[in-house]
């Protein structure tokens, strides 16, 4: 396949064959090596043949093969001729990053580390067996998907600054729960409240380097403060909700021959819209299970540190599709933006923006692996120019969890993190391994082609003190 | 153990050979439960039955181990025999009586996400019954 070289940092594939429209990469040559070793390309070939796609198929600086769409992935629909996708958005719905800022100093944590890590991961519920806290009524889940960190807010857990400084406000409008099927109900139920595994963390931190002054002041970040990222989705419910539509699809409209998860429903479709409302129950089901979080990581803190405070500085999706207001050829258009393994990068301005934000353009957090710094940028107008308001979303996996557990062992990777002043609590020795740094990309790099892109500005750089992982 | 995990980048990908079909379907649940909770021993104390159907043998297989997720989810159920598979190939059907026991008694946390029809093939290569899929993890 060829892939020609457009800069630095910016690659293209040509309209072949049935793609309607070019792919273009955004990737350094070595990422771009990374992701020619597995199907990212190809994937993003089949993406710029989907019916309605608006300029070009986007692969991010983080990509990886995925299912249907690669990670990373982002592709920007008309609303009239174009389609929603489940595969686009991915199984889990709105798997989203969150950060804390606190009014603790790294200093604070010196000899606190493991005490901090084993409350909270005696607190905040992660796997399996180990339900929720909540227990919810139908009736109740229902409310919670349709009003999302809302619901968790009036029911005492958070403050209502919490969801304004969340994507969406917390909530997604058009979320009607009767669109969620009584089987994903039933998976989400017992879940909510909860971390889950795979990737998914609760890390503290502290800021290492500031790059921009003005903007992490803005931001309300400073060197050596305490931060806490929680990352996790809508656990069973939006692996539910993604299946339920997809098979749906399937027997309405049939697959597209290049991939069976490339499935889709028009927009403006029945089918189209109902998935769209569901999507949006499952991201507000993982918008109410992070408020949920963020409140025992504040109830449990405050037993050791009886000052401790924590706002929330922002609270970005990684997969979702959403309707928004783009420039194409000069002219303002409503396009579906399936944005799957990426971060919204919204330049100053934008009315969906918090106020405290607004002049200055949204807060991007990108996370990267339980051993690596994470990264705080800030969205740019060339972002909403070239990639849809669109940047990377974390390190993207580059081994296969197959390969980690040959050449890994759990012990020797968690005496390394403690060698490096890191604490590490986990669910299973299995997960582990499979999350290993060393099974990720370089997000030193991914960050980096972010920036000099433009598509990003850097902020920020956070790294982990202490690590719960699911 | 007739599954193999093979390398995929971002998610598990699995292959079962096997002599029939219906031994294929069997042993890919356990290799979905292997991936779910490792090789930790479920005690076989509560019995469960279900039906799945499907469209083709892709949609039967998805539907298949999507149950197992479900009844982890929703039941908080971990399965540790399948007692009786019957493979209806005409109408692309499943009845299955498995046992199992509740989750909350054992130490694991499932990274299996879902199910996907990415990379999956289910049919006959050579003298083999194949069932190739990719867990999303």
């Amino acid at each position: 396949m060829e892939v020609k070289k457009i800069s630095d940092y910016e690659w293209e594939i040509s309209k072949t064959g049935n793609m309607k429209v070019p792919a273009r990469i955004f990737a350094s040559e070595k990422l771009l090596k990374d992701m020619q070793k597995d199907k990212t390309l190809e994937q993003i070939k089949n993406v710029a043949t989907l019916p309605g796609i608006v300029k070009n198929a986007i692969a991010l600086s983080d990509s990886h093969q995925g299912y249907g769409f690669p990670i990373g992935g982002v592709a920007a629909f008309d609303l009239k001729k174009g389609i929603i996708s489940p595969g686009g958005v991915g199984y889990d719905i709105n798997c989203s990053v969150r950060l804390l800022r606190t009014n603790l100093k790294k200093s604070d944590l010196d000899e606190k580390r493991k005490e901090v890590i084993n409350a909270l991961f005696n607190n905040v519920p992660s796997g399996v067996g180990e339900k929720g806290r909540i227990r919810l009524s139908k009736e109740e889940l229902d409310n919670v998907l349709i009003n999302g960190a809302k619901w968790a807010v009036k029911k005492g857990y958070g403050t209502k600054e919490d969801y304004e400084h969340t994507e969406e406000n917390g909530g997604m409008p058009d979320a009607n729960p009767a669109d969620v099927s009584p089987r994903a109900k039933a998976r989400g139920m017992p879940q909510l409240g909860s971390l889950g595994a795979g990737n998914h963390f609760l890390e503290v931190q502290t800021v290492e380097n500031i790059y921009d002054e003005l903007i992490a002041k803005t931001f309300g970040l400073e060197e050596d403060q305490v931060t806490i990222m929680i990352h996790c989705g809508s656990r069973g419910l939006g692996h539910q909700v993604a299946s339920d539509y997809i098979k749906l699809m399937e027997k309405e409209y049939g697959w597209p021959k290049e991939d069976r998860e490339l499935v889709y429903a028009p927009i403006e479709s029945e089918l189209g819209k109902k998935y769209f409302s569901a999507m949006s129950c499952a991201a507000n089901f993982a918008f109410a299970n992070k408020q949920l979080i963020t409140h025992w990581v504040r109830e449990t803190m405050k037993k050791i540190f009886p000052q401790f405070k924590a706002e929330v500085v922002y609270d970005v999706c990684h997969n979702i599709a959403k309707i928004e207001e783009h420039f194409v050829d000069g002219k303002k258009v409503r396009l579906c933006v399936h944005r799957k393994g990426a971060t919204r990068s919204f330049g100053p301005g934008r009315s969906e923006i918090p106020v405290a934000y607004r002049k200055i353009g949204q807060p991007v957090i990108i996370p990267g692996t339980m051993g690596t710094a994470s990264y705080i940028l800030v969205g740019t107008k060339k972002a909403e120019q070239i990639t849809f308001g669109s940047t990377a979303h974390g390190a993207g996996r580059v081994e296969s969890r197959t390969q980690a557990k040959k050449e890994l062992s759990a012990e020797k990777i968690k005496r390394e993190l403690n060698e490096k002043g890191i604490e590490l609590v986990s669910g299973s020795y299995k997960g582990i391994v499979e999350e290993a740094p060393e099974v990720y990309k370089d997000i030193d790099e991914v960050v980096r082609v972010s920036h000099e892109t433009g598509i990003g500005k850097l902020v920020a750089r956070v790294i982990p003190l202490a690590v719960m992982k699911g | 153990m007739t599954y193999k995990f093979l390398s995929h980048t971002a998610d598990l990908k699995v292959l079962v050979q096997e002599k029939n079909l219906n031994k294929s379907f069997f042993n890919s649940a356990f290799a979905l439960k292997e991936a779910i909770c490792g090789k930790i021993k479920i005690k076989p104390k509560i019995s469960r039955k279900f039906i799945v159907k499907g469209e083709d043998f892709e949609s039967l297989l998805y539907n298949f181990l999507e149950e197992f997720l479900f009844l982890l989810d929703a039941k908080e159920f971990i399965f540790s025999k399948i007692e009786k598979l019957e493979l209806d190939e005409k109408n692309f059907k499943i009845s299955a009586e498995i046992s199992g026991d509740k989750a909350g008694n054992y130490k694991f946390n499932n990274p299996v996400k879902a199910i996907t029809y990415n990379d999956m093939f289910v049919g006959k290569r050579g003298k083999s019954f194949i069932c190739q899929f990719v867990l999303d993890v």
